[in-house]
């Protein structure tokens, strides 16, 4: 089963990779861009059929290595 | 006096600390990432690099490596370790320092002196300064943009002295490059006995290369 963690910085943490890539939209003409938000998914094929199992695992790893949750938020889903 | 340097892959300065640290009368060695033996040092040095090329996040990985057991458990008794640049933001990975470090607002990678205040010298790294004093040291890193966990926290840092170097321009006037927190260049944790800073202070032993400010800095750690 493949399940997915997205990793964003948290919502009030400047996001300056975010920020260039608005920059970037803008000189392209993008004038409806609010904000830009960049972040990571990470991909991860776990040896089980359980989703719930799956997510708790994968969240697990999040607070354990995958994210810095002093900056980041994590969301994690089943891949379908 | 022992200095024990950690090697990780994808580290790049541990030759300069070695040479910085000999060049003031220590003896040092250098420590693989998967050994797990420190051999009994008076002071743990995490130079700068780029360990597991950054992958992840600047640290993240390198905080794995067999060795650091071994520092966490070095620290937690007391022992003294210092990070410098890359191995700051490891320590900030392990949890012996507070907060974490973002890219520099500018995205940028910064290499260029820079000055910097010394906020706090009531602890073995910066006691041989004064405060107020201003140092000219380098820096060199895109991920240097601290960020502490939270505003209490970092007010709780300045009441227990803990910040202790700030980028500042040379006439002490704050000047930051990176974005980071108050102006914060180095840190230290609330036992006074885990350092860490972004600038290069194993980069300025020689005039001729533009200071001597970071000799002062790293004897202090061999005065007794």
């Amino acid at each position: 089963m493949k399940v997915v963690a997205n990793i964003f910085l948290k919502n009030g943490v400047l996001d300056p990779q975010g920020k260039a890539v608005h920059h970037g939209l803008d000189a392209l003409g993008f004038e409806a861009v609010n904000d830009v938000r960049v972040g990571k998914q990470i991909v991860i094929d776990l040896d089980t059929d359980d989703e719930t199992k799956a997510i708790e695992e994968v969240k697990a790893m999040c607070e354990k290595l995958l994210a810095n949750t002093v900056i980041e938020n994590y969301e994690v889903e089943v891949k379908k | 006096m022992r200095v024990s340097v950690v090697v990780f892959p994808g580290t790049n300065c541990d030759r300069d600390t070695k040479w910085a640290f000999e060049k003031i009368g220590a003896n040092v060695e250098f420590i693989w990432h998967n050994e797990h033996d420190l051999k009994n040092p008076d002071l743990v040095v995490l130079p700068g690099g780029f360990s597991y090329g950054d992958y992840l996040r600047s640290g993240a990985i390198a905080r794995f490596s067999p060795i650091m057991k071994e520092v966490i458990e070095y620290a937690n008794k007391g022992g003294y370790v210092l990070g410098i640049c890359n191995g700051f933001q490891v320590l900030l990975e392990s949890h012996l320092l507070p907060g974490a470090m973002k890219r520099n607002e500018n995205l940028h990678f910064i290499s260029k002196h820079h000055h910097l205040k010394v906020v706090n010298n009531d602890n073995k790294f910066l006691r041989n300064l004064e405060v107020g004093e201003i140092v000219n040291i380098p820096i060199a890193h895109a991920e240097g943009n601290y960020t502490p966990e939270s505003e209490e926290a970092l007010k709780k840092m300045w009441d227990n002295g803990q910040v202790l170097l700030q980028y500042v321009d040379e006439f002490g006037n704050i000047s930051n490059p990176n974005g980071s927190a108050d102006s914060i260049a180095g840190i230290c944790n609330e036992n006074k006995n885990v350092f860490g800073l972004m600038p290069h202070p194993e980069r300025a032993m020689q005039s001729i290369l533009g200071s001597e400010d970071g000799v002062r800095m790293l004897t202090s750690f061999l005065d007794k």
